[in-house]
């Protein structure tokens, strides 16, 4: 069942709400229309899922829909997805045909009927096309890393993100060259979600139980998929500094990625490097554990996210949340959530993350202060109810294009 | 009615919106150029946005130019300069924009040495922002209910009241001091006026504010 308003304002503040609730005022006559690809599965989805509630909650008429595509045209779509991503993939014409026949049929199927019309991602971006006979704003909404992407896969989306009224990228570092404006709005996470809610303690010791680890004992944590720019054997390094002083365990958890050949490489590398030591503990998680995940962070004692590159870094969000110090690489979204040794410390090396979580270990009250401060900036900065907050401060900054600081202090129609 | 109305205090705040603007740089002269051509509203929200960024901690700068060049420039001397511009002292943000320029082009004139070209991905990134200022519904009538509304307000509203409406809205004094004064409470407007938002976290300064009315209520 979807959480309610109500069920965010013991969560996040009444101040949230209240401030939420004094912008839906403003736009609350307006129709909100999302259109993605996918009803179930990947993190878009799931935001929506969450996110749609509440802005209905808020007296927003709001509608959902998901473009049509066979086979051939999400594998296209995923290509272009990692070549936008920076990696290396081979782009052919026909690809783009796909895309545009693909574009054209969802054009003929689907209603645009919303005042502000919000297209996820790059595979419903050819929407736009029908931006001239359905008016309303059309905002783009890019949820992926483009910090470095293919010129040639971006210089095709680009013709269409260019027809929109508004772009939204989650970093500066995403920001692109637009005759549009480009609003940033951060990913957040869902304090409600599995993921995140609070779970008794029981729930989190038979969770380590069953995986062998001792909740006596102190425990520092990676969650992350097997990829090696998150350094998982950079970690394994750190730990091993860290047993010298202290007795301590070691988890890395993630799930397999069906489409990433190397991940079962990697994971092969991290199973041998741990080899013979029984307090390194690696899992591999079926995908959606997400109650699993969120006990494996509250049981342990230091979170660490060595990545090497980094888009955002929900994991580090996430465990924020929970109170965990973290230790975390000092790339991407890493070091907007981790102000260094306030909410966590900033690392570029598996000695620097050792020397950190010696010191972690050591002082009990510098865990607790630093895990306080943790979930009190993501509590400001990061969670699903910020975001809703951005998404009606962009239906009023469409509107309102004029000023940097627009005065709606007159009382309302 | 309308002179009751004239005479309330009404607490406003204010929601932002943060907008790229795809500009980026990665050295100091790059930094120097760049400066003259973004929007002002550029020049004031990275000079003011740590303020309202987070309030459970003082960051070692306010400032986002002097943290970009003391972390990644690794000019520390620079940086302190930068971080010890009087934002107090300027109306205009045309002003604050030369200043930090000058401040640069003193730095650089002096420096003997070329300057450090950071990687790409630790590129200096221009944003702005884009605000809607909202009433809250929290209106005072007179000064002992001002006082006693002032811990109701949010940091977003206190905010809007000291730093933008001086700033940007060219007020010249922040909202409460000027309302105050017409109170005929010119004692505590200045008071409020000589409180240094600067150096404070935004809940230190309510904290202050709050202490200074205590004798109103």
């Amino acid at each position: 069942m979807s959480a309610s308003l109500e069920d965010y304002r013991r969560v996040v503040g009444s101040s949230s709400i209240d401030e939420l609730v004094l912008l839906a005022d403003r736009v609350r006559h307006r129709r909100l229309q999302h259109i993605n690809s996918t009803s179930v599965g990947g993190g878009v989805a799931e935001l929506l899922a969450r996110m749609v509630p509440l802005f209905r909650d808020l007296g927003i008429e709001t509608t959902w829909d998901v473009i049509k595509g066979d086979q051939a045209f999400f594998e296209v779509t995923k290509a272009f997805h990692n070549a936008l991503h920076g990696g290396k993939v081979t782009i052919t014409e026909d690809m783009f045909d796909v895309y545009r026949q693909t574009t054209s049929m969802n054009l003929g199927d689907m209603g645009a009927s919303g005042d502000f019309i919000v297209v996820h991602d790059l595979q419903p971006a050819g929407l736009i096309a029908k931006k001239e006979n359905s008016g309303g704003h059309w905002l783009w909404r890019c949820h992926i890393d483009v910090s470095t992407p293919d010129p040639t896969v971006w210089g095709f989306l680009k013709r269409y993100v260019d027809l929109y009224d508004a772009s939204v990228f989650s970093m500066p570092e995403f920001a692109q060259k637009l005759s549009i404006p480009q609003f940033m709005v951060t990913p957040s996470i869902d304090p409600l979600a599995d993921k995140n809610r609070d779970l008794p303690a029981s729930q989190v010791t038979a969770v380590l139980e069953r995986h062998g680890v001792d909740p006596e004992r102190p425990i520092i944590t990676q969650i992350s998929r097997y990829d090696r720019l998150k350094d998982p054997i950079g970690v394994i390094r750190a730990y091993r500094l860290v047993r010298r002083r202290y007795d301590c365990q070691l988890i890395l958890a993630g799930s397999g990625a069906s489409d990433d050949p190397e991940g079962e490489q990697v994971l092969q590398e991290v199973r041998e490097a741990a080899q013979g030591d029984p307090d390194i503990h690696v899992l591999l998680l079926p995908p959606f554990a997400d109650l699993e995940v969120n006990a494996l962070v509250r049981g342990s004692t230091i979170v660490m996210q060595k990545s090497l590159k980094e888009g955002f870094g929900l994991t580090v969000t996430e465990a924020l949340w929970k109170r965990k110090p973290v230790i975390g690489g000092a790339v991407g979204g890493i070091k907007l959530q981790i102000l260094n040794g306030v909410t966590g410390f900033l690392v570029h090396s598996a000695e620097g993350a050792a020397n950190r979580a010696v010191e972690l270990l050591g002082d009990k009250q510098l865990r607790e202060s630093i895990g306080a401060n943790g979930h009190q900036h993501v509590r400001e900065n990061f969670l699903t109810t910020r975001s809703i907050r951005d998404y009606l401060l962009m239906m009023l900054a469409t509107e309102h294009r004029e000023k940097d600081i627009t005065l709606l202090t007159e009382s309302r129609k | 009615m309308k002179n009751q109305n004239q005479k309330s205090f009404i607490f406003d705040t204010e929601l932002r919106l943060v907008i790229l603007t795809g500009v980026r740089v990665h050295s100091l002269d790059e930094l120097r150029g760049t400066l003259a051509k973004v929007p002002g509203a550029s020049i004031f929200f990275h000079t003011h946005q740590e303020y309202l960024a987070h309030n459970f901690h003082k960051p070692v700068y306010y400032n986002d130019f002097a943290i970009w060049v003391s972390q990644t420039l690794r000019e520390e001397a620079l940086a302190e300069k930068l971080a010890s511009i009087d934002l107090l002292a300027f109306t205009t943000i045309r002003e604050l924009r030369d200043t930090v320029g000058h401040t640069i082009d003193e730095y650089l004139s002096g420096l003997g040495r070329p300057t450090y070209k950071c990687r790409p991905e630790e590129a200096f990134h221009f944003c702005r922002s884009k605000s809607f200022v909202m009433p809250t519904g929290i209106v005072a009538h007179d000064v002992p209910e001002f006082f006693a509304k002032l811990p109701l307000i949010s940091n977003a509203s206190l905010y809007f009241h000291f730093f933008e409406a001086r700033l940007r809205l060219g007020r010249r004094t922040n909202d409460f001091s000027r309302w105050l004064k017409d109170q005929d409470r010119d004692d505590l407007a200045k008071a409020i006026d000589e409180l240094n938002p600067y150096i404070r976290t935004l809940d230190e300064l309510k904290q202050d504010i709050i202490r200074l009315g205590a004798n109103e209520k």
